[in-house]
């Protein structure tokens, strides 16, 4: 039967998710990138896109991976698929470990698992009719005897997903489609081979806004009408809030917040879901537009993330355990610098006789050499100026000691380390567990 | 083609700037902006008018395709040639519409300002941040030193939160959020009145929009900087912006005060561009049927009847007039003027059932 994609039949359908069996059990999943050498010498050798992400999987539910640019979301969806390859943990989907599976074994596979990526615009082939590239999966798996077969498959498909008449639309070519056109005919082609789970790249992102909520409820009527699992990887929290049941904030390759959606919009723990929530602009007229805290700074380099937890940097609420380290202190000298004007910056600069102390990864502690007309002591005394002003800031609570000895200035960080995904002590739902990965909630 | 609209409803309503005391930087009265095509003449922008004042962000939001874009470029005349722009475009006691390339190149930059897009192409990627700066200087202040550009272009920078350091940077070595605020410091830096922000905060991440919103707010506190903020995002007219217009297809439909408009829509179409946002409170998905009409072509009447729920005889028929509501905000709606209507008028219009895969 062809479904309108207007119609709502979420109301009578049991609870998802609950009972439910795991679909998709993923273990400690690591994908890096080897960094090239040659002229760039690093040490450090690999972007850790995702580094160490675990979670499950249940059938009939949307797990949404939401962070921002560079946070691994969208590696970590193509790697589902076996689209990246995973350089360590497992992957285990009906008895298989994906993660290990060769390009040729995936391949039968890909019937039950699908992506419909970010660029509806891009990810049909100009040159083939939509009939030929909606029925491009039955051919590449051998789903149909013949061509009117095949046919008639694609029109039952396409009226599935709102492109009706079918006729109308099997012919034609992408670039006679709208946006929101191409959207359906991309998830046509997705669900033809009758999937199993599919992995959504910002589906909508790329759509008109009045389009983003029609193409929503075209997601949520295909699940429904054929028991469909999703993926939802995206930078939108309110998209995000409406359609997932769980959620997983993700930042610099690692899940730093997961549980139900009810549970992270009501009561955020993570300071960076925290941000994130604060940072969404509300078109609500009756929302008090209060000058927000928003976190300073961007998403580090993921080839040299910072130490300890790697939101610390940009923490509002960090302590003194968080992983503070020398370039911690280059960061603030710039805050600094900034506020205090291009005179003072010039003058407080020169005091440092390598400013590379202040930009290097890892150092848990510095000796700072002092510029050609300055002596160690000016190096401490502006540290300490530098302190009483800014003094407010978390990256003070980092700092254990600054002493001039043996003409360099010393100073030295609190031991750090890295939190790790915990079961939240009081979170409400027993079965889907609220986890974040943050010392504060320790 | 009914084009009569927008005089019509001027004269009628007066300009509605009355009530406020301080002079518009810029004022713009029945602009037509019309770009030629294989299928005719496209009037892309058709009979707008609006003003802006000094430190006033005026928000303009609507669909693609409705021609929020061609109306901030038509106003800086950087519109491709082909076009044809018509009206009025009141600036420092100038036309700007009558102006030749070459007046107006003058005025960008010193006088006018524009922040565009995407940060990731604007920028030449073989020349330093600090190069940007000296051309844009010296183009219209030949006399300054170089000391001089760096101290102004420092001072610029540091407004944005781009530490000094970077300043003999390449642009690749900056993220796309460092990017957008280099340009908008080279759009500020030789300090015009008027700026156009044409989606300066699309392709960016939730929190650097969020900090680029920051930026813009204390920049029309700080500099009395008059900007036109160009958005798809109600969520950002409503947080950065003073004043919003409501662009369909080529229309300004409903413009006023932007808490009073989003508190209390009353444009059918502002109505449903608010239910179909997609928002932290949003408890079920909505969207407006269709997609906005091919400008070579407009429906006649109001542009909006195919697509509008209370659409009435009279909106097939006849262009609705611009009407001064009593909450301050201007309407172009027959509904809110029934002593302008005939009761037979007034009845519902038969539309015919738009298909679901008719969309933008």
């Amino acid at each position: 039967m062809p479904t309108k994609p207007d119609t709502r039949k979420t109301a009578d359908l049991p609870p998802k998710g609950d009972a439910a069996e795991t679909l998709v059990e993923v273990e400690d999943l690591q994908v890096h990138f080897a960094l090239r050498g040659g002229m760039i010498k690093r040490t450090a050798g690999a972007v850790k896109a995702v580094d160490g992400v675990s979670f499950s999987l249940r059938k009939g539910e949307v797990l949404g991976l939401v962070g921002e640019s560079g946070s691994g979301k969208t590696t970590l969806g193509r790697t589902l698929l076996g689209l990246a390859k995973a350089t360590g943990g497992s992957i285990q989907y009906r008895g298989r470990d994906l993660a290990k599976l060769k390009e040729s074994e995936l391949r039968p596979l890909r019937r039950s698992l699908q992506m419909v990526f970010q660029d509806p615009h891009a990810s049909l082939n100009p040159a083939m009719d939509i009939a030929t590239a909606v029925g491009h999966p039955l051919q590449v798996h051998g789903l149909a005897k013949n061509a009117e077969e095949r046919r008639a498959k694609v029109a039952e498909t396409l009226e599935r997903v709102g492109l009706s008449p079918a006729e109308l639309f099997m012919d034609k070519y992408p670039s006679d489609l709208s946006g929101g056109q191409k959207q359906r005919a991309v998830m046509a082609r997705a669900i033809i081979a009758g999937p199993e789970l599919l992995v959504a790249d910002e589906p909508i992102s790329m759509l008109d806004m009045s389009v983003r909520a029609k193409i929503l409820q075209l997601f949520l009527d295909l699940k429904n009408d054929l028991d469909l699992t999703y993926v939802y990887v995206t930078h939108d929290l309110a998209s995000a809030k409406f359609f997932c049941d769980r959620i997983a904030i993700m930042y610099l390759g690692r899940i730093v917040e997961i549980g139900t959606a009810e549970e992270i919009f009501a009561n955020p723990r993570h300071p960076y879901t925290k941000a994130l929530l604060g940072a969404i602009p509300d078109p609500d007229p009756h929302r008090a537009a209060v000058p927000r805290e928003l976190p300073r700074g961007e998403v580090p380099d993921a080839a040299l993330p910072p130490l300890g937890c790697s939101f610390h940097p940009r923490c509002p609420v960090a302590v003194a355990g968080c992983g503070w380290e020398a370039r911690d202190l280059g960061a603030l000298l710039e805050r600094h610098w900034m506020a205090a004007g291009e005179d003072a910056r010039l003058a407080e600069s020169a005091l440092f006789g390598h400013p590379q102390e202040l930009t290097t990864a890892g150092l848990r502690s510095v000796a700072l050499t002092p510029g050609k007309n300055a002596t160690a002591v000016d190096l401490v005394e502006l540290l300490e100026r530098v302190r009483e002003k800014t003094s407010d800031d978390p990256f003070w609570r980092g700092v254990t000691g600054i002493k001039g000895a043996a003409g360099k200035a010393h100073v030295t960080f609190a031991e750090g380390s890295d939190p790790r995904l915990k079961i939240v002590a009081d979170a409400t739902r027993a079965d889907r567990p609220l986890q974040v990965a943050c010392h504060l909630v320790d | 083609m009914t084009t009569a609209n927008g005089t019509d409803s001027t004269t009628r309503t007066g300009s509605g700037t009355s009530r406020d005391t301080t002079a518009p930087v810029l004022a713009a009265r029945d602009l037509r902006v019309w770009y030629g095509s294989e299928r005719g003449p496209v009037a892309a922008v058709d009979g707008v008018t609006f003003d802006v004042r000094p430190g006033e962000t005026l928000g303009l939001v609507g669909e693609s395709g409705c021609g929020k874009s061609t109306l901030g470029r038509g106003v800086l005349g950087l519109l491709p040639p082909g076009a044809a722009v018509d009206g009025e475009v009141r600036f420092a006691g100038k036309n700007l519409v009558d102006l030749s390339a070459r007046q107006l190149q003058q005025l960008r930059g010193p006088e006018l300002g524009l922040i565009f897009q995407e940060p990731m192409t604007r920028l030449n990627p073989l020349m330093r941040v600090s190069e940007h700066f000296e051309e844009a200087l010296r183009t219209h202040n030949g006399d300054l030193t170089k000391d001089e550009i760096r101290t102004r272009a420092l001072d610029a920078l540091r407004g944005m939160g781009i530490p000094a350091s970077r300043y003999e940077s390449f642009p690749h070595e900056f993220s796309g959020g460092m990017r957008q605020r280099i340009m908008i410091a080279l759009a500020l830096v030789l300090r015009p009145a008027f700026v156009v922000a044409d989606e300066p905060t699309t392709a960016l991440d939730v929190l650097v929009e969020a900090q680029i919103i920051q930026i813009l707010a204390d920049l029309r506190r700080n500099f009395d900087t008059a900007l036109v903020l160009i958005t798809h995002n109600l969520g950002i007219v409503a947080e950065a912006c003073d004043r919003v217009a409501v662009m369909y297809a080529g229309h300004i439909v409903e413009q006023g005060d932007a808490r009073e408009v989003f508190a209390n829509p009353q444009h059918p179409y502002t109505q449903a561009l608010m239910r179909s946002t997609i928002s932290l409170s949003t408890t079920g998905l909505h969207y407006i049927p269709g997609s906005p009409p091919d400008l070579a072509h407009p429906p006649a009447g109001c542009r909006f009847h195919p697509r509008c729920p209370k659409a009435m005889k009279v909106c097939a028929q006849e262009a609705p007039p611009e009407v001064l509501l009593p909450n301050g905000t201007r309407n172009t709606c027959w509904l809110p003027v029934p002593d302008m209507t005939t009761a037979d008028g007034r009845r519902p219009l038969e539309v015919e059932e738009i298909s679901v895969a008719d969309e933008a």
